[in-house]
């Protein structure tokens, strides 16, 4: 694939921490490629495993779920849960044919926005290489 | 279809001199739905605002989306002007194009609007789907409860007692006062603890609108802000307080006198009486595992002195339901363990002993009368070594943190020592010496300058006993020479640690705590009283090592937020919160273990089937526990739960939309 190809990356982000992250590397100028989508959600608990899948099914390249630090929650423990739940779903998508460098869990503090972009960064390199996904792909 | 408008913020050249707003605009005009899409300079201003209003009320909006910049900014504002053109607040969606898109791809402007055109096509998407909401109106109950009868929870139930509202201050030990009334006197004013601290007491016991439960725990907590519900366990105290006169003539009888908590393991108490003269409530307790009577033997001098027959060896424990609005947590700490300083000879030897007993020592009415004694001989002791960090600072004992109170007491000690024995000399161990405080720095420096105290900068390696002295060996690392002192006594200023039990009360109160024990603020800097659990605040040493003055600047501040919660009628809840579809719940009760706040209960629905009635499990949501974090979304197997303004359709609406314009840009 060409360097000009931009793969599309759906991000899940919690209100509290990376929401706050991404925002902060906006205040900052911190340049990241166009790549990323932001999807608002008042904690990382909230994000289903199915929408990840289903944002592969409607053709993704990459899927981002991004909550505060563990012990930082503003919900106390709900980030616990996104981590118990992904390193579940996660092996589960790789199973199904998923390389693993197309979904990430990571922990973006509010006032991490360089963290944010360098993650940005990382994947749209990750996945430039991997090229498009086709995997569940189902265009509308 | 709803009737969708979208407005597009140029903020000047910080969106507009990146992203093209006017394709933007063009584009989501196209969207079906969409019956207005336009853009504007500062949609922020007045007349940015104006333009949202008259599309609003001019095309019966159904729900707006403001491309502009981050919600956190101008959100509220949006959502003010929508409500004042008519249209529901939580039907208006932010669109993040400023700190999102156009200032982190500024060289590339077809990429950047692209990207612009992805977002307010999400955002459509999801306020197409936005639900008028209403925010939860519930009544408050207008009492307080404080939790811990020391000094901060005496001037928290004070201040709200002023302040108009009645008060329930709950207190594990029999009389109020906490650590404070173990102190002799306070820095850096030498003022004797008591003679400020027992008007205080005096004052809580007589206030009309302070209830004091002294001698009592909360067992349970359930409820939400503004209504909690709490049970209250009164423990047995064998005396019946409201017959009881306080006159002490039970305490002068009783034949078992049995060291004493209160005095540091310094001095003695009768199995029945008071641990201070100026108790509040000033009514003795019988102590059942050292009482004559209780423990089986025949011995009834206390009840036959009493003479108004108050003791009552049958009396039982006694549960209590107790309904507030709001709760404070002041519950104070605890000191580290004799066993965890075993290289200082702690507990092993008499004339080692921690600076609380040497509190007790200097206290008049202490066990000494006042007087500075070892407790091996009685005898006045001439050197006096003072080790600072006694576990502080030290990871390896647990204790990661400065114990913040000991530069000061230890200053404060070697002061009041210099002025009991003007020809002793005392030594001080220290790390650093941290006196940040009014009037903190000066009482350090005239402890070194005017009472002769020498400080070692350095850790102290043995304490052994040699004859009748105790050999203290350190180092001293500012002249690098080692240091042997042949010490009369030894005072350790041992680490403040949480409350034994402190994890359990977070647990009953649903409150965080760090990874000591002590519980957590809400946030450390700006909300520094409250807690993540809504209608509940902490204040004190509850969080961390505190000093007094700090301790009760913290009660006033949480009095005050309690004051602000119950001057309301009624109180508003955020609407984004979780809803069940009772017709799909299965009542598997995933939900209510994902759940951080316990605000998810299992109830019961019954109908008629024929002559017989059929019971189905399903969960039900309180609302003014719930705080919206969607965990039991994820949890329910049914998909009967749902997140309101997070719905599972209007986050998926949000992924196709996405997928969809950026799959058409391809």
């Amino acid at each position: 694939m060409s360097d000009s190809w931009q793969p599309t990356i759906v991000a899940f982000a919690c209100q509290w921490c990376t929401y706050a992250g991404a925002d902060l590397a906006g205040t900052s100028r911190i340049p990241y490629p166009p790549s990323v989508r932001v999807i608002k959600v008042p904690c990382s608990a909230r994000v289903d495993p199915s929408f990840v899948i289903r944002a592969f099914q409607r053709g993704a390249d990459g899927v981002l779920v991004s909550g505060c630090h563990p012990g930082d929650c503003h919900y106390m423990e709900g980030n616990y849960l996104t981590r118990r739940r992904f390193s579940l779903a996660k092996p589960f998508m790789s199973y199904l044919g998923l390389e693993p460098g197309r979904v990430r869990v990571e922990w973006i503090s509010a006032a991490e926005g360089q963290r944010f972009a360098e993650i940005v960064r990382e994947m749209t390199g990750d996945i430039r290489a991997l090229g498009p996904n086709r995997k569940m792909r189902e265009r509308l | 279809m709803r009737k969708i408008g979208v407005f597009v913020c140029h903020c000047g050249l910080n969106i507009a001199g990146t992203v093209d707003v006017k394709r933007v605009a063009e584009r989501c005009a196209e969207i079906p739905g969409v019956v207005h899409s336009e853009d504007y300079s500062y949609m922020c201003s007045d007349p940015g605002q104006n333009l949202i209003a008259e599309a609003i009320e001019e095309k019966d909006l159904e729900g707006i989306v403001v491309a502009a910049c981050s919600p956190t900014m101008h959100e509220p504002t949006f959502r003010a002007a929508a409500e004042a053109a008519g249209l529901n607040p939580y039907q208006v969606q932010m669109a993040n194009i400023r700190e999102q898109c156009s200032w982190v791809h500024p060289d590339d402007e077809e990429e950047a609007t692209r990207k612009a055109e992805g977002i307010v096509g999400a955002a459509v998407e999801k306020v197409r789907r936005d639900e008028p909401l209403v925010p939860h109106e519930i009544p408050i109950t207008k009492k307080a409860m404080v939790v811990g009868g020391g000094i901060t929870g005496m001037q928290a139930a004070l201040d709200i007692a002023d302040a108009g509202y009645p008060v329930i201050l709950v207190e594990r030990e029999a009389t109020i006062g906490g650590r404070m009334a173990q102190l002799s006197e306070t820095f850096p004013t030498l003022d004797c603890a008591s003679c400020i601290l027992t008007p205080k007491m005096a004052e809580v016991g007589r206030h009309p609108l302070i209830e004091l439960m002294a001698y009592s725990e909360v067992e349970e907590v359930s409820g939400s802000v503004g209504n909690f519900r709490v049970r209250v366990r009164q423990k047995p105290t064998y005396v019946d307080w409201d017959a009881c006169m306080g006159c002490m003539q039970c305490q002068q009888q009783c034949p078992s006198e049995v060291e004493s908590e209160f005095e540091r393991g310094l001095g003695t108490k009768k199995a029945i009486g008071v641990d201070f003269p100026q108790a509040i409530p000033n009514r003795p307790k019988i102590d059942p595992e050292h009482c004559a009577h209780l423990r089986g033997d025949f011995c009834w001098l206390c009840s036959r002195s009493c003479p108004v027959d108050a003791i009552d060896y049958e009396q039982e424990e006694r549960i209590v339901e107790e309904e507030v609005g709001a709760i404070v947590l002041s519950t104070g700490y605890d000191m580290l363990p004799q066993e965890v300083l075993g290289e200082y000879g702690y507990g092993k030897y008499p004339d080692v002993i921690d600076s609380m007993a040497f509190e007790r020592m200097k206290s008049s009415s202490g066990p000494t009368g006042g007087e500075i004694r070892r407790p091996s001989d009685g005898e006045i002791p001439k050197e006096v070594v003072f080790i600072q960090c006694a576990g502080s600072r030290d990871p390896d004992k647990g204790q990661s943190y400065c114990s913040k109170i000991c530069c000061m007491y230890t200053a404060k000690h070697a002061t009041l020592y210099h002025h009991s024995v003007p020809d002793g000399q005392a030594y001080i161990f220290y790390t650093d010496v941290r006196a940040g405080g009014k009037g903190y720095e000066e009482f350090v420096q005239r402890t070194v300058e005017e009472d002769n105290a020498l400080y070692l900068r350095g850790r102290v390696s043995r304490v052994y006993p040699e004859g009748d002295k105790i050999l203290v060996k350190g180092v001293d690392t500012l002249s690098d020479e080692n240091v042997e002192i042949h010490a009369d006594l030894v005072v350790l200023a041992t680490a403040v640690t949480p409350r034994t039990d402190a994890r359990e009360m977070a647990r009953i109160f649903n409150v965080g705590t760090d990874e000591h024990g002590f519980l957590n603020e809400a946030h450390i800097k700006l909300r520094p009283v409250e807690t993540t659990t809504p209608g509940v605040y902490v204040a004190g040493a509850v969080r961390g090592p505190r000093d007094i003055s700090d301790a009760a600047a913290e009660a006033s501040g949480a009095a005050s937020k309690v004051a602000m919660l119950l001057s309301r009628e009624e109180m508003e809840t955020d609407p984004l919160i979780a809803e069940v579809d009772e017709g799909d719940c299965s009542g598997c009760l995933w939900c209510v273990a994902a759940c951080p706040f316990d605000a998810i209960e299992e109830k019961y629905l019954t109908r008629r089937v024929g002559d017989r009635e059929v019971s189905r499990r399903v969960v039900e949501v309180n609302v003014g526990v719930c705080q919206g974090c969607g965990a039991c979304t994820v949890a329910c197997r049914d998909g009967a739960m749902n997140l309101k303004g997070y719905k599972d359709e209007q986050i998926l609406a949000e992924v196709e939309s996405i997928c969809l314009i950026a799959g058409s840009q391809q």
